[in-house]
């Protein structure tokens, strides 16, 4: 008998799964961040070879502009705040107040990308492309891999800002839920770039 | 309030606690590099803030110091392969790096 998805039931989504403690979004967004870790971990080790088997290496802070990424860094940190405190009004029953700071968020997060936009459009106007050299090469492949990131997780926060939070009409604490486990990947996106900041731009 | 909800207002002071306080680490990290340390202290003074600023993240924001222990088992195999793929990296450049050279497997010095 095929099973009716239409009422069939997700389970453990807000109730606590008894053997692992947990609910199955948190430990499955976990378990993805963890993949994410060595995603990002693989291409942070081939930095580490590349620039400690090089002849010659640039001063990156002549290359690239720090203080745009330094506005970037505190763009998105202050947004990582803003999420979680989205996440908190939602836990004190109030939606008006999530939709501020998740809007806030998601604005930050725009913010970041303008400011990315500004740096490619600088470092192509210099003809400076991944191609021209190791250090650009991983420039560019962090960074973009980064947005990329960036950008999902802001698809992601204007779906709960916008149609995804009628769900809290009808399920709260489910909704609740899916919005702490959005904080967690935006927050990875967040650490993330905390050490890209002075791996490319500082060091 | 929905049912369940409950004051967050210390929570959020937390919060910006944990903000002020990663704000704070980006200037002293940015104003470090303007120093122009030599590259090892640099990397070892830009590194340990980062991982500082890592750490409110994960602690506060990702409530790591409140979570069940389910979660620190994928997450402590993960930071181990990390390191060892970092490690591993440096390894082969471990010669000019930190002044070592491999000593091959029959004593002999690799070429």
């Amino acid at each position: 008998m095929k099973p009716d998805l239409a009422t069939m039931e997700i389970p453990y989504t807000t109730d606590i799964r008894p053997d692992t403690g947990l609910t199955n979004p948190k430990l499955g967004i976990w378990l993805f961040l963890a993949s994410e870790v060595m995603l990002f971990g693989s291409l942070f080790s081939s930095y580490a070879l590349l620039r400690s088997g090089a002849a010659s290496w640039p001063h990156q802070a002549d290359v690239l502009s720090v203080p745009l990424a330094t506005l970037n860094t505190i763009i998105l940190i202050s947004s990582s705040g803003t999420m979680v405190m989205a996440w908190a009004a939602l836990k004190s029953g109030s939606l008006a107040r999530f939709r501020l700071y998740m809007g806030l968020t998601i604005l930050g997060g725009a913010g970041f990308m303008v400011v990315k936009a500004f740096e490619y459009s600088d470092k192509f106007s210099h003809h400076l492309y991944p191609l021209t050299n190791n250090f650009l090469g991983l420039y560019f492949t962090l960074t973009g891999l980064h947005a990329i990131h960036v950008l999902v997780g802001m698809v992601v926060n204007l779906y709960f800002w916008g149609p995804g939070a009628a769900m809290w009409r009808t399920e709260p604490r489910r909704f609740t839920n899916r919005v702490e486990v959005a904080g967690l990947y935006w927050h990875f996106v967040d650490v993330v770039w905390i050490f890209l900041f002075p791996v490319l731009y500082l060091l | 309030m929905t049912d369940g909800a409950h004051d967050t207002t210390v929570e959020v002071r937390g919060y910006l606690a944990v903000l002020g306080a990663l704000l704070l680490l980006t200037l002293i990290t940015v104003g470090v590099s303007y120093l122009r340390l030599p590259e090892a202290p640099a990397v070892l003074v830009a590194l340990t803030i980062a991982l500082g600023k890592a750490a409110l993240v994960a602690m506060f924001f990702m409530h790591l110091k409140s979570e069940k222990p389910m979660v620190f088992w994928p997450l402590g195999l993960t930071a181990v392969v990390f390191v060892a793929l970092i490690a591993f990296a440096l390894w082969t450049e471990a010669d000019h790096l930190f002044g070592t050279r491999f000593t091959g497997a029959f004593g002999g010095v690799a070429p």
